[in-house]
């Protein structure tokens, strides 16, 4: 008998944490410190680029009190795990902007660090280490997150910091709608996303029916709700929608999709659960077409993915940074700085970092030289108007929403992960803030 | 007085057919309950003929399920080996399991830079593929009778949560330190595993017509391989305990450990031996999975190791056969849950759901059968 009971219990626990363990989309660990790229400013001296950054330059008499004082500007983001590709794609060109552009404080005679650190598309872990950040008086703005399910618990720590926070990724509209004076964000929203997704795969694919997939996360399930929400208006049938968390055993999922026979499946999510679903999917037999959201765009994609995500199409509020006029000496910079190929979001990240050190810039000027509060930043970076950013002039708007946002559609180039950076882009709409 | 030899043969063909009886009949009747739901509720689907989808997604489903309940069961083994000799759940052997398959995915992935691996389908590239099985299980193995060694055998006369406790804690230990090499080696958790040998090709079984198409039935070649390496350790497995001389000290382990000491077995060597054993087969167990779903990272111990734990409970622990019968139940119901869930419910619960209703039912079976489904005072012990 007590050993039924014992069986018993043991067993209703597991069942518990099954069902309660999963919805963490990725389960939280001590994050490695990001080694590679923070050691040393290295060889990059500020080139002729920074010059193009527009930085107020005035450089006021530097005040005696504040020599030596260090401001840091934090950025989160995931840099290790599946997601690290684009994480470390932000920090990156964080790093970089601050490096090119943050001369024009130091003249005011004070140093700029960055503090990167990893949220690892935690939520849990974004908030614990938001709450670090503002306990650190030295921290100023922030640039982050990657991920929209992490930014949202995260900002409400900002909020009562009155920390600045300027997103390069984050397309969830809630991250705006709250009405939070530090929030800001240079990318578009999925509310808008979703329904140039849509639209262009009813108008220009000729998609009559869908079968639509996401990954349960904020980001993932908005951007696919909205999705669902224009298909069904415009006349799509929506022949399924489905989350799951799963990360490599999508079969069961897949059957009934095959019985559905869409012409579409969209799954809205990231690029890490994307392509092997995709893979998986075509080799059970799926002849839909594919697409999905930002989240798709990385070259992991197409090393997960491979033949299946060749020619697939994916919307995004940030084209690769080859799109942009101004980004030629970004990319080269980039290249012999880290290494590496730019990834998505590289260079939104070295625009959020850039509206930091303008904003921190304007407060001091407006603070006569002296160190600003965090509140003075934060109204500061509100205000920024017609910012010259490599991926377009920056304004916003009351919310924080940039007032005209640029949407993709690309299409994958080739089953190669080197050759991401080819992906065309297809379409590109400049579509106001709703 | 002479003692009856076991059959050999026997020892062989016993399993075998109860797994196959089990698989038959357990198809039967979850393929019964199935169609009968979808008679019964027929009539609230205007959009569609539900039974006919029910009737044409049966075949694919009964596979994935079947497939996956060699999945599970693989994993079932280990634990159930372990809890048999010991009755100690050994919560670490999820991590075993990730050992071995970041062990085979390391090695195929070096091969592969090798330039080794044939892209085709070829006797090399089962070659190779065993190999790495075989990597992954001494890898796990190895790790396995460290384990014991170090955190479970100075604690063997502890009250029995201590070493639950100290499995729970190695389990922590082992998933960061896999993290931790990870990152550090590669920068990102997770190991591809690589493409080669034509091994995702389909083998299509035949055909059925839905709407004016032809939806294809078909059974990967991974499926198929997944399926004779399940029969493969299971048949080894039985054998080994149920007719050597070895299998027979780890018998008498089970049943009265003092007992054997005083008849000359070395206990420690047994135990020691049994994890090994157990480990080796999370190893394959792990390789396998990898395989199957094309990916090795730090935490893919966590949920099927509990799942697995829960086949082999549901099967009667202790039980080498009852682990596999407990790998196919769960197996078969999550995928029918996963699958039949949403055109059911019209979307109102979807895939996301079938956790919550396979052990659900899970639950209610072991509420009736609370010593498994080949438990109970005749277990035939690990």
């Amino acid at each position: 008998m007590r050993m039924r009971t014992l069986l018993l219990t043991v067993f209703v626990i597991t069942a518990l944490l099954v069902t309660a363990c999963a919805p963490a989309p990725e389960p939280s660990a001590p994050a490695p410190a990001a080694t590679e790229a923070e050691a040393a400013p290295a060889e990059a001296a500020p080139t002729e680029a920074a010059a193009e950054e527009a930085a107020p330059a005035e450089a006021a008499p530097a005040d005696a009190a504040a020599a030596g004082t260090v401001i840091k500007i934090a950025s989160q983001t995931p840099l290790s795990g599946p997601q690290s590709v684009l994480g470390t794609a932000i920090k990156n060109g964080a790093q970089l902007a601050l490096e090119q552009n943050g001369s024009a404080l130091q003249e005011m005679g004070f140093t700029v660090e960055l503090a990167p650190y990893d949220d690892q598309a935690t939520p849990d872990t974004g908030v614990a280490n938001a709450k670090q950040i503002v306990a650190d008086p030295a921290v100023l703005c922030l640039v982050g997150h990657l991920n929209s399910g992490v930014m949202i618990p995260s900002m409400e720590v900002y909020h009562n910091a009155q920390l600045a926070a300027v997103s390069p990724a984050n397309t969830n509209p809630t991250i705006t709608e709250r009405g939070y004076a530090e929030v800001n964000r240079i990318v578009g929203r999925d509310d808008v996303q979703g329904v140039v997704g849509e639209t262009f795969a009813r108008e220009e694919m000729g998609v009559t029916s869908v079968y639509i997939i996401h990954d349960k996360t904020s980001y993932g399930q908005g951007v696919a709700e909205f999705f669902r929400q224009s298909a069904e208006a415009n006349g799509m049938t929506v022949l399924g929608f489905e989350g799951t968390e799963e990360q490599a055993n999508f079969d069961s999922i897949i059957t009934p999709i095959i019985a559905a026979n869409p012409d579409l499946v969209y799954f809205g999510g990231i690029y890490s659960q994307g392509g092997i679903l995709f893979k998986q999917a075509r080799e059970k037999g799926v002849t839909a077409q594919f697409m999905g959201p930002d989240g798709m765009d990385s070259s992991e994609l197409a090393s997960l993915g491979g033949d299946a995500v060749a020619g697939m199409y994916y919307s995004s509020v940030a084209g690769p940074a080859n799109v942009y006029p101004a980004t030629e000496q970004f990319i080269a910079d980039y290249e012999a700085r880290f290494g590496e190929q730019t990834q998505p979001f590289a260079a939104q990240g070295y625009d959020s970092m850039g509206i930091c050190l303008q904003g921190i810039a304007a407060a001091m000027e407006a603070n006569g030289g002296q160190l600003p509060t965090r509140e003075q930043v934060a109204a500061a970076v509100r205000a920024t108007a017609d910012y010259p950013g490599i991926t377009g002039s920056v304004s916003f708007n009351d919310k924080g929403d940039k007032t005209v946002a640029t949407y993709f559609v690309l299409q994958v180039a080739s089953a190669d992960p080197a050759q991401w950076n080819t992906n065309q882009v297809i379409k590109s709409l400049d579509i106001a803030a709703p | 007085m002479r003692v009856r030899r076991p059959n050999p043969l026997m020892e062989i063909l016993r399993p075998l057919g109860q797994l196959l009886l089990f698989i038959l009949g357990s198809s039967v009747v979850i393929s019964g309950i199935t169609i009968l739901i979808a008679v019964l509720i027929r009539g609230t689907r205007t959009d569609m003929d539900l039974l006919q989808i029910t009737l044409v997604l049966l075949p694919q489903v009964l596979i994935d399920g079947i497939v996956l309940g060699f999945m599970y069961a693989t994993i079932a083994l280990g634990y159930t080996m372990v809890y048999g000799v010991l009755e100690f759940i050994n919560f670490a052997h999820g991590e075993f399991f990730m050992f071995g398959a970041f062990a085979g995915v390391e090695l195929l992935i070096w091969m592969q830079g090798q330039g080794w691996l044939p892209a085709d389908q070829s006797v090399m590239a089962y070659v190779f593929l065993g190999l790495a099985i075989i990597v992954g299980m001494i890898v796990s193995g190895t790790i396995s009778v460290t384990t014991e060694r170090i955190a479970y055998r100075p604690l063997r006369g502890a009250p029995r949560l201590v070493p639950l406790i100290s499995a729970i804690g190695v389990s922590f230990l082992l998933q960061d330190v896999m993290r931790f090499y990870q990152s550090a080696v590669n920068g990102a958790f997770y190991r591809s595993f690589p493409t080669f040998g034509g091994f995702s090709e389909r083998i299509t079984l035949f055909t059925l017509p839905l709407d004016g198409r032809d939806i294809t039935i078909a059974i990967q070649l991974t499926s198929i391989v997944i399926i004779v390496a399940g029969i493969v350790m299971l048949v080894g497995l039985n054998y080994l305990v149920n007719a050597t001389r070895l299998g027979k000290a780890i018998r008498s382990v089970a049943q009265d450990r003092n007992t054997s000491y005083l008849m000359g077995v070395d206990v420690n060597r047994i135990i020691a031996l049994t994890f090994l054993i157990g480990g080796a087969l999370g190893g394959a167990a792990g390789v396998l999975w990898a395989f199957r779903f094309t990916r090795a990272d730090p935490y893919m111990g966590f949920l099927p190791g509990l799942k697995a734990f829960t086949a082999a409970v549901l099967g009667g622990i202790g039980s080498i056969v009852g682990a596999m019968l407990g790998g196919m139940v769960l197996g078969l119901l999550e995928s029918f849950a996963a699958s039949y869930l949403s055109i059911f419910t019209q979307g109102a619960f979807g895939a996301e759901y079938k956790d919550i209703f396979a052990f659900a039912i899970l639950i209610l079976i072991l509420i009736f059968r609370p010593s498994g489904l080949l438990g109970g005072k005749t277990t035939q012990k690990a």
